[in-house]
C-alpha cells in the first residue's frame, strides 16, 4: 500500500466564538482569536490517501484528478472566504484548526476514486497544524 | 529504548510516464504532460525512517555515517542525474513516484544496522509518497 500526499493552500478569515458563552468568557478562553471583526491565515492543507499501485498505470490515483477534487470540494469553498460567515459547516462549529481538519475530511471522504482517505492535515501557520484520521 | 531516526537525501532525475500496456493516445490521456516524449525532471527528496534500540554506549540508533554511506552509494549515486526510465528497475514498470518509493524501500531494506520503517519520497513541493512495505503502519506514523 502506498500513501500519497497532495498539498493545497487557501486563505481565509475566521474568529473563535461560542454563542453559549458570555463575551467575557469568549475573550477569556479564545483571547485575540475572539475578535468579532475576524482575522485570517494562509492555510496549507495536506491530504493523504492510501491505495495499491495500479500495475498498468503505476498510479494509486491520478494526481491531477486529486488536485481537481481538492479544488472543487475544499479550496473553492474556503479560499478568500470568511469561514464563520460563508462556509455552512462553521455556522455552528467553531473554525478551529481541529474542526477545519474534520470538516475537510467530511468533504473528501469517499470522494477519492481507487483510494481511501488516510489523513487530513491542516496547517493554520507553519508552526501549528492539526491531523485527523477519521474515527479510528 | 526504541527510537526512530529520519534522514533526508536528495537527487535530481528525469523520467517520462508511459505504459507499454497503453497506446499513444491512452498514454497521453492518462499521464497528460508527464507523457511528454522527451521527458521532464524533478528534484527528488527521499526521507528514510529507521528504528532501533538506542545503544547505551553510543547513544545512537545507528551510526549516521553508515546510513549516509549506504544511501549515497545505493540510492543517490544510482539515481542522481539519470533518466529513471533507462534504469533496469523501470524497464518493465512505469517510473511513477509510487513505484520509485517501493524500489527505494527495497534498496534500504539492505541496510542492516537498523530496522527500516518507511520511505517518504517528495517529487515536488506539492506531492509526496510514503511506503512502509506490506505491514500497515501504526496509526499516526504517516
Amino acid at each position: 500500500m502506498i500513501f500519497l500526499t497532495r498539498k493545497a493552500e487557501f486563505s481565509s478569515a475566521h474568529f473563535y466564538w461560542n454563542d453559549a458563552w458570555s463575551p467575557e468568557e469568549n475573550e477569556r478562553v479564545f483571547g485575540k482569536c475572539a475578535n468579532r471583526n475576524g482575522h485570517g491565515h494562509n492555510y496549507t492543507l495536506e491530504v493523504t490517501v492510501a491505495g495499491d499501485v495500479d500495475p498498468v498505470s503505476g498510479f494509486v490515483v491520478d494526481l491531477k484528478q486529486l488536485k481537481d477534487i481538492l479544488e472543487r470540494e475544499v479550496v473553492s469553498v474556503y479560499d478568500h472566504r470568511h469561514l464563520n460567515l460563508e462556509v455552512p459547516e462553521f455556522a455552528k462549529a467553531i473554525p478551529t484548526t481541529e474542526n477545519i481538519a474534520i470538516a475537510v475530511w467530511n468533504r473528501l471522504d469517499k470522494k477519492i476514486p481507487n483510494a481511501k482517505l488516510h489523513r487530513v492535515r491542516v496547517y493554520e501557520m507553519p508552526d501549528l497544524f492539526a491531523d485527523y484520521y477519521g474515527e479510528l | 529504548m526504541k527510537a526512530h531516526l529520519s534522514r533526508r537525501y536528495h537527487f535530481s532525475a528525469s523520467h517520462r510516464l508511459n505504459s507499454d500496456e497503453f497506446d499513444a493516445e491512452k498514454n497521453s490521456e492518462v499521464y497528460g504532460k508527464c507523457n511528454n516524449p522527451h521527458g521532464h525532471g524533478h528534484n527528488y527528496t527521499v526521507q528514510v525512517t529507521v528504528s532501533g534500540q538506542v545503544d547505551p554506549v553510543t547513544g545512537m540508533v545507528c551510526n549516521l555515517a553508515d546510513l549516509d554511506g549506504f544511501a549515497r552509494k545505493n540510492v543517490v549515486e544510482r539515481f542522481d542525474h539519470t533518466n529513471l526510465n533507462t534504469l533496469d528497475c523501470f524497464a518493465k514498470k512505469v517510473s511513477t513516484t509510487e513505484n520509485l518509493s517501493i524500489e527505494i524501500y527495497g534498496i534500504f531494506k539492505g541496510f542492516t544496522a537498523a530496522h527500516v520503517e518507511r520511505i517518504h519520497v517528495e517529487e515536488t513541493g506539492n506531492n509526496s509518497f510514503d511506503y512502509a512495505g506490506d505491514e500497515s503502519p501504526m496509526p499516526g506514523t504517516i
